[in-house]
């Protein structure tokens, strides 16, 4: 993307530079908010976390899963988990001994089990609501789940909510914000008037009314997010195109009759785009927020999916069962936090009148 | 200054209507039929689907005569009509759950939710404030690192996280009994209380819920000030209040910050919507009577002129304080009625 816009723009606004924070000639500016970021701890951390989730959600059937990584049984091995993926998409099947069993329960079988041998979906009503131990390490629900095992797969759920739903809005967002921004007049006055409307609307109202009234799905779920939640996004575009389309080298480039798209998306929109990616960052924080209050009041994801707000919603209930409360809630705080010391951290770096400040 | 505020009037009606067509739309549109819940008992969403076809027969004439009712089997844009007249004249209808009027539902809720975002809009702009000020004005000191590092993580604290650890930690669970896990006032509660009694039973019972709704709304608010007091403490004027030999106190009580204020008053639109949001939280965690419980219940019962009426209400309620606050702003800045919006 827009890797060659050159920083030669930026510099200019930019009075309180010290010497070293100016960027190589002819530098990219994408590589230049690297390295500018590079050097901010609190905004790396953030940034490593984010990783680490990401890595959490990739690789959760390894982490925590109630089949071995590799099985010994009757002279043969297998590689359960790899072979589950097969069947998965149907490339593969399942041996006949092997077909529907519980693995833990193979005699004679010699396994290497994940660090968690649970899945979320392992109802176990003899253990109903167990404190942290050494075999499950975040205890247990009342349906005797692991709660660990429906942690680091719930960061699949909250990590999907986040992009997809603020893909969504960032679409909607920024094609709203550049229309009225680049045209400014009455299309301005009109798409306003929109913009004025979803202020208005309590958003979080609007939002379980409308997941309450629709099939519980966690596809409907971040579609509502990302549809009520593309106002800031918009603003920011809109206020960031009304400047730029001023600027010399639009007026240029209209001069030479290019079109009005072609302007305003490969023109203005990769100048434009700074503070939109900010506002992105930080609203990906934001759905995860929502999407655990959702779920929280039991509105828009199925029953029987786990996610860390249903999690958290069971331990409001039984309040003896802390570790319900404190694991699930502290995993959507970290997340959230990482989230947002990236979006402050880039917005550190992508904000001309930030600047060398720090 | 008049003509800002026609101005400002004149744009308020496309958004108004906007509004109301969207709840009304949303509502109407939405799958689930008003009409069969309530023949199937009515309470809760999951029991629409819980009837049998046999029973069908006789109850579908009972709906047909309870759709024509309540207007149901007009087309949408007649039902629209006549529920937009009747929002002018303030007539909601009745519940579609007990057969209440709704505006007496929404009046009776109204006052604990209104005190409950009250108490939180203070205590928002009471902690906001002095902290923002005292960040800018130590700009950069180890003071501003650290109320910036628990601004940001207070405001990454998931409402639902902290309402959840306070019910479990110290509202009477397994731990501590420090605050009363639900309900506005003592079960034991008589207007023959002494006064002080009566006050000091409330503030045991609000402390929590206000606490909670307003943390975010400060962690957030005392950023947006430190940044407008950075900002006008970078201004020519202050240099010279600095110059002519003012103290430092009065060059950023009386000078700096009257117009670092002003950006704040616009943040107030910006929190209502959010209070409201965080009042359905709120008060469901801890089942305070108010206007966001009642939310929560309707739209699970999907009781449709409930949900309508308070969708409307908080909207125009917000719209009000939108232009309240737009107006606030024109007053204390004339630049703004003068020259149009900045840009």
């Amino acid at each position: 993307m827009s890797t060659q816009i050159s920083t030669g723009s930026f510099r200019a606004t930019d009075k309180t530079a010290g010497a070293e924070d100016v960027g190589n000639i002819g530098e990219g500016l994408w590589s230049d908010v690297w390295r500018r970021f590079r050097h901010n701890p609190i905004a790396l951390a953030g940034f490593y976390v984010v990783c680490l989730l990401v890595f959490m959600a990739l690789f959760a059937d390894f982490i925590a899963n109630d089949k071995p990584y590799y099985l010994h049984y009757q002279g043969q091995s297998y590689f359960p988990i790899v072979r589950g993926y097969l069947v998965g998409t149907k490339l593969g099947h399942w041996p006949a001994e092997l077909l529907n069993v519980d693995f833990k329960k193979l005699e004679g079988a010699k396994a290497f089990y994940p660090p968690i041998p649970y899945r979320p979906s392992n109802i176990n009503l003899l253990e109903p609501l167990e404190s942290p131990s050494s075999r499950h390490w975040f205890g247990t629900d009342k349906l005797g789940r692991d709660v660990a095992a429906g942690m680091i797969h719930g960061s699949r759920i909250s990590l999907s909510i986040g992009f997809v739903a603020v893909g969504i809005a960032a679409l909607i967002g920024i094609i709203l914000g550049a229309v009225a921004g680049y045209f400014g007049s009455w299309t301005d006055l009109t798409i306003s008037r929109l913009f004025e409307i979803m202020l208005s609307i309590p958003t979080f109202f609007l939002l379980i009314t409308i997941a309450a009234l629709l099939p519980p799905s966690i596809f409907l779920t971040m579609a509502i997010i990302g549809v009520t939640s593309w106002v800031g996004m918009a603003r920011f575009t809109r206020n960031e195109f009304l400047r730029i389309r001023n600027l010399d080298y639009v007026t240029a480039a209209v001069a030479l009759g290019v079109s009005d798209r072609k302007v305003m998306f490969k023109h203005i929109l990769p100048n434009a785009l700074a503070p939109v990616i900010v506002s992105v960052v930080f609203g990906v924080g934001g759905a995860i927020l929502v999407e655990s209050s959702l779920s929280f009041l039991g509105i828009g994801v199925p029953a029987e999916l786990v996610t860390w707000g249903s999690i958290l919603q069971e331990g409001s209930t039984t309040t003896f069962a802390w570790w319900l409360a404190v694991f699930p809630g502290f995993a959507i705080f970290i997340t959230v936090l990482a989230y947002y010391l990236v979006g402050e951290g880039l917005r550190e770096v992508l904000d001309p009148r930030l600047r060398g400040l720090r | 200054m008049i003509s800002y505020l026609a101005q400002r009037l004149l744009l308020m009606i496309p958004t108004f209507i906007g509004i109301t067509l969207i709840g009304f739309l949303i509502m109407r549109l939405a799958p689930g039929d008003p009409a069969e819940l309530r023949a199937a008992g009515g309470l809760g969403a999951a029991a629409g689907a819980g009837i049998s076809l046999a029973k069908r027969g006789a109850v579908d004439e009972a709906m047909a005569q309870w759709r024509a009712q309540y207007g149901l089997d007009k087309p949408l844009h007649v039902q629209y009509l006549v529920w937009l007249e009747n929002l002018f004249t303030l007539k909601f209808g009745d519940s579609f759950k007990d057969s209440q009027p709704v505006w007496g539902k929404l009046t009776e809720r109204l006052p604990v939710t209104i005190k409950l975002n009250l108490w939180s809009i203070l205590i928002v702009y009471l902690v906001a404030i002095p902290l923002g000020i005292y960040s800018a004005t130590h700009a950069n000191s180890l003071g501003d690192q650290i109320t910036t590092v628990l601004a940001f993580g207070l405001f990454a604290v998931p409402l639902v996280w902290a309402a959840t650890m306070a019910i479990v930690f110290i509202c009477g669970g397994d731990f501590y009994y420090l605050f009363p896990p639900g309900g506005i006032e003592s079960l034991d509660f008589s207007n023959q209380w002494p006064l002080w009694k009566k006050i000091q039973d409330h503030a045991w019972h609000l402390f929590l819920p206000v606490v909670l709704l307003s943390y975010s709304g400060f962690a957030a608010l005392s950023r947006y000030m430190r940044s407008s007091v950075l900002e006008v403490l970078g201004q020519d004027y202050v240099q010279v209040a600095r110059a002519k030999g003012l103290q430092e106190k009065i060059v950023i009580f009386k000078h700096v910050l009257r117009n670092s204020l002003i950006p704040q008053i616009t943040l107030l639109a910006d929190l209502l919507p959010a209070l409201i949001g965080g009042s359905v939280i709120i008060e469901t965690i801890f089942s305070i009577p108010g206007l966001g419980q009642l939310g929560f219940e309707s739209v699970l019962a999907r009781d449709y002129p409930t949900v309508l009426a308070l969708f409307t209400v908080t909207a125009v309620l917000t719209l009000i304080g939108i232009l309240l606050s737009d107006l606030l702003l024109a007053v204390v800045d004339p630049r703004i009625a003068f020259g149009r919006r900045q840009q």
